[in-house]
């Protein structure tokens, strides 16, 4: 199975993963600050800022886009229980 | 303009800045609100109408039960079709209950909220909210009223995310929604003129805007530099007497009283442990000697037989980091630790880091369900709880100290892990 790498920047830990993993199966278990509330897209608790590899993360849907956009997120954010890892990320808490 | 008023007993409105009125209500039987709050004399539900030389703006309703009081006092002093905006600081539904009939009978109103609200609006008013106009609204926007302008604070999570300020320039009044507020009930409405009202001030704090510190110091960085004759809040007395008192008080109630004790460089780290029969305790102090280990961590160590459990909430407050041992009683943590970690929803614990452990006798879940709690309370929990068959060996007291060094280590920013792994070593 292909693998790609995520980075917690907040923590300096990288883990690699099977490509489609989603950042919320991986965040927790090694401790990164990004926090979660509902887990499915709702309530915008887990807003990350990713620092590279914007285009390595799944295409936000539509419901993503718009809980984003209801919490002020900035540029480069993505809700981590929703973001699958597609390629090389560094990510961080928003 | 008024200096005492009692409005037990008449429906007018009152005026308290030319063209500033109060038209909400009174609930003197409120004993406990919203569950968790009590109320020893109830409380109000503060609405504002401003005139302006081109029209009316009503700041924020009242709960749903006392419109009836609400309609009235405006139809005091306005007529609905006068009314052209309509400010919701906080949608909950104590102010949000009479939006519904105002919006039917001022359809020419546009209803002002914040970004945040939306999902809200939609979600508390799900029958009517498709009918509602609305502008979404943050810190720079304003409306204007001829020769009144009204000017927007983007002040969220005080205490929900749709939280906002109204800022009344001309007459130096701050609509503050819930911030500043208390329930307290007193008919002559005015903090020069009501009753004692300073527990209620502070008991509110404590249990509404004491979960949201840092949000409340963000909006008072802007909040403050605003000079400021009267704030307008949405519960308790209207604060016209020295409101910049409130303002500081605010300021110094959501300072740490811990940031002198811990230095800068430091970090603060808390194990707390129950034990039946002294096994959990030996696993405590060394997890508590391994801790103590590691340079830039300040380790403390507790024993929740001995103690209550709201100085352990205060000292919880300013902790970085949190250990929670519990043996397994009949499957489950022993309930001094859920009593604590059930109390904890008064602080802001998010992204703290914390970790869990336990002596057991057959099943051992303590530990593993503290983790969850812990996450539950937006912690995280970065390093797996350690669990011992009843009396720990020293090997097992060894890895107690490993235990403690590890999150210390984590805690300081120096983990003890591999900088890069697998998911699979995580499972």
């Amino acid at each position: 199975m292909p693998k790609a790498r995520i980075t917690f920047q907040d923590i300096q830990q990288t883990v690699f993963v099977p490509v489609g993993t989603r950042v919320i199966e991986v965040s927790e278990k090694v401790g990164s600050g990004i926090i979660y509330g509902c887990r499915e897209c709702d309530c915008g608790t887990c807003v990350m800022h990713v620092e590279e590899g914007w285009n390595n993360l799944s295409e936000p849907s539509v419901l993503e886009e718009k809980v984003l956009r209801e919490n002020m997120a900035g540029r480069h954010d993505r809700l981590a229980c929703q973001a699958q890892i597609i390629g090389d990320v560094t990510v961080k808490p928003a | 303009m008024t200096d005492s008023v009692n409005v037990s007993g008449h429906s007018d409105a009152i005026g308290f800045a030319p063209g500033v009125y109060w038209i909400g209500a009174l609930d003197p039987s409120l004993r406990t609100f919203d569950i968790i709050l009590k109320t020893a004399n109830g409380t109000s539900y503060n609405a504002y109408l401003i005139r302006g030389s081109a029209g009316v703006a009503i700041v924020d309703t009242v709960k749903e039960n006392f419109a009836a009081d609400f309609f009235r006092r405006l139809e005091s002093v306005a007529a609905y079709d006068e009314i052209r905006v309509i400010v919701l600081n906080h949608l909950e539904p104590d102010h949000s209950g009479a939006l519904p009939q105002l919006m039917e009978r001022a359809p020419q109103a546009r209803l002002y909220i914040s970004r945040r609200a939306t999902a809200m609006l939609k979600g508390l008013l799900k029958p009517c909210s498709s009918a509602f106009e609305y502008t979404t609204v943050v810190t720079g926007d304003s409306v204007s009223l001829g020769d009144r302008t009204l000017r927007f604070l983007h002040t969220p999570f005080l205490h929900w995310p749709d939280t906002q300020c109204t800022y009344l320039e001309q007459e130096r009044v701050l609509f503050s929604g819930d911030v500043f507020g208390c329930h307290f009930c007193d008919a002559r409405l005015f903090n020069d003129k009501v009753g004692d009202f300073r527990f209620s001030f502070d008991y509110y704090y404590a249990h509404i805007m004491r979960p949201f510190k840092q949000h409340v110091l963000d909006a008072l960085d802007i909040i403050e530099p605003l000079p400021l004759d009267i704030i307008a809040p949405t519960h308790g007395p209207i604060l016209r007497d020295r409101p910049g008192r409130y303002v500081r008080h605010y300021r110094e109630l959501s300072t740490s009283s811990l940031s002198g004790e811990i230095g800068q460089s430091e970090k603060s780290l808390m194990i707390f442990y129950m034990s039946s029969y002294g096994n959990t305790a030996r696993m405590a102090k060394a997890i508590y000697a391994g801790a103590d280990a590691i340079d830039g961590v300040r380790v403390s160590l507790f024993d929740l037989e001995g103690g209550e459990t709201d100085p352990f909430v205060d000292l919880i407050e300013g902790a970085d980091g949190l250990v929670f041992g519990s043996p397994t009683i009949n499957g489950d943590a022993v309930k001094p630790v859920w009593d604590l970690l059930s109390s904890l929803v008064v602080v802001n614990l998010r992204g703290k880091l914390g970790a869990a452990f336990g002596s057991y006798g057959w099943s051992g879940e303590a530990p593993g369900m503290i983790e969850d709690r812990m996450r539950g309370l937006k912690m995280r929990v970065p390093l797996s709880g350690i669990r011992v068959k009843l009396i720990p060996s020293d090997a097992e007291l060894e890895e107690c100290r490993e235990f403690g060094r590890a999150i210390a280590a984590t805690l300081a920013g120096k983990p003890l892990r591999k900088q890069v792994l697998d998911l699979a070593d995580l499972a």
